[in-house]
């Protein structure tokens, strides 16, 4: 095991691997338990990581993923795995991969922006850099630079 | 002489300098160039000029533009007496006029709305202006004018003075510089008023510039002033120092030398000084004027191509 940390394992549900150090808590916020959750939910900060040298990683039992969900994990953990668990065993891998187009993810911090209006306009920004990651408002054009997990919808 | 393009911009919306290349700048302000008035080009095309809130010059530069090409206007200035007030939100606005339009003109207080409203309709966009975001054919204006009197967009020395944090004019017109060659740029503001980091990243290895609070114009081909609002500073005795600091009058105007350009976006208040008017420097009277033909060559590329 290299010396890794051992993290018990969960029977069914979903582990999201390889998070960037400290943004746990964000991802926890993402999947909407961070004021609990009727299950398991197992959570393991700056863990020592070959790939990223420290690294968190969640653990929640009895859960599955939506698309939209991954698309907010890979802008706060681009490097994040997430792995799907079915009787003990990883079923599937997903490595999370930011699209270019982000619709209804994550909103622009202009407050004079249109899609932050009444007149009712999906979020709309578009991945310009991955790394360092770099966002742009399709409407507004304002900049967005790092994970801004404040900004997630 | 025939004018040829590598741009269909038939149906092409016109919403941020950013969407554009250095061709298609070049192919507009060469449009621009060799447009003359002609009522039948544009007969039968009805341009919807939708001001959400007024701009007076702007307004009337493209109302001139559509009427030179032979092309009729309809829409309002300013959302009084307009459904607008009840409520109708931009999206149904604009759903209803694209039936009686054939090119929408707009400004707007919301950043983004030109985008949106062009995502929105079948009908080509121009954005006059929204909000504190972007207003394309300013731009392309004081690049046609830049182009008019030194011939050339490449290897110049540009001089942005004022309010560069919050001068639309002066982040865009920066922008669009980028696309261009061996362009060196002096930022001249008070420190409170910087360009915004988020342009200076843009510019980053590609325009090498420099910032100074001193209002230093030598060597500069083009100075472009902008006005600092009283808004910006915390109190009037602040702001008056600052004012004076920037102003343009006769004695700032020795440092220039004889082939710069002065230009303002207009209206000016008092950092350009009356008297500099006379001064064959000052070319913000022919910059405003450059609206139309830059106008004129928008609307018809975007509704009949080239
Ligand atoms: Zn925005």
């Amino acid at each position: 095991m290299n010396g890794e940390l051992k993290v018990s394992k969960i029977k069914n549900g979903t582990v999201i691997d390889h998070i960037t150090a400290g943004m746990a808590p964000a991802v926890l916020k993402i999947l909407g338990i961070e004021r609990g959750c009727p299950d398991t939910v197992i959570v393991a900060m700056n863990v020592k990581s070959q790939r990223l040298g420290l690294k968190d990683m969640v653990k929640v039992e009895n859960r599955a993923l939506a698309a939209e969900t991954v698309k907010k994990i890979a802008i706060i953990a681009p490097q994040a795995t997430v792995n799907i668990i079915k009787e003990m065993n990883v079923v599937e891998k997903i490595h999370v991969e930011l699209p270019r187009d982000l619709i209804g993810i994550i909103r622009c911090p202009n407050r004079n922006c249109i899609t932050n209006s009444s007149e009712r306009v999906v979020p709309y920004l578009t991945v310009e850099s991955r790394d360092p990651l770099t966002m742009r408002c399709h409407y507004c054009e304002s900049l967005v630079e790092g994970p801004a997990a404040e900004l997630l919808l | 002489m025939a004018q040829r393009t590598r741009f269909d911009w038939r149906g092409q919306d016109i919403i941020s300098i950013r969407d554009l290349s250095r061709e298609q700048i070049e192919d507009v302000l060469n449009h621009a160039q060799q447009i003359r008035p002609d009522p039948q080009m544009l007969v039968g095309k009805v341009m919807a000029s939708l001001f959400f809130e007024p701009s007076t010059r702007t307004q009337l530069s493209f109302t001139t533009a559509m009427h030179r090409l032979g092309g009729r206007v309809i829409g309002f200035s300013g959302t009084e007496g307009t459904s607008i007030v009840k409520g109708e939100s931009l999206q149904d606005t604009v759903r209803t006029i694209e039936r009686y339009a054939d090119v929408i003109v707009m400004r707007h207080p919301l950043e983004g709305s030109a985008q949106f409203v062009a995502d929105t309709v079948t009908i080509p966009v121009i954005n006059a202006g929204d909000g504190a975001n972007q207003h394309p054919t300013q731009t392309l204006m004081d690049l046609f004018t830049i182009k008019k009197f030194h011939q050339r967009l490449d290897d110049l020395k540009i001089g942005l003075v004022g309010d560069l944090k919050y001068g639309r004019t002066v982040h865009s017109l920066a922008i669009a510089l980028t696309r261009f060659r061996k362009i060196e740029l002096r930022l001249i503001s008070p420190p409170n008023l910087r360009m915004p980091p988020a342009i200076l990243k843009e510019l980053a290895g590609i325009v090498p510039y420099s910032e100074t609070a001193e209002l230093d114009l030598r060597d500069l081909d083009v100075v472009y002033v902008t006005r600092i609002q009283k808004e910006r500073f915390p109190d009037i005795e602040e702001y008056e120092k600052v004012r004076g600091a920037y102003v343009i009058n006769l004695k700032a105007c020795e440092m220039l030398k004889p082939s710069a350009i002065l230009l303002h976006p207009l209206p000016r208040v008092d950092e350009i000084a009356p008297d500099v008017d006379a001064l064959p420097h000052a070319k913000y009277f022919d910059q405003v004027q450059n609206g139309v033909p830059v106008r004129m060559a928008l609307l018809k590329l975007v509704l009949v191509g080239s």
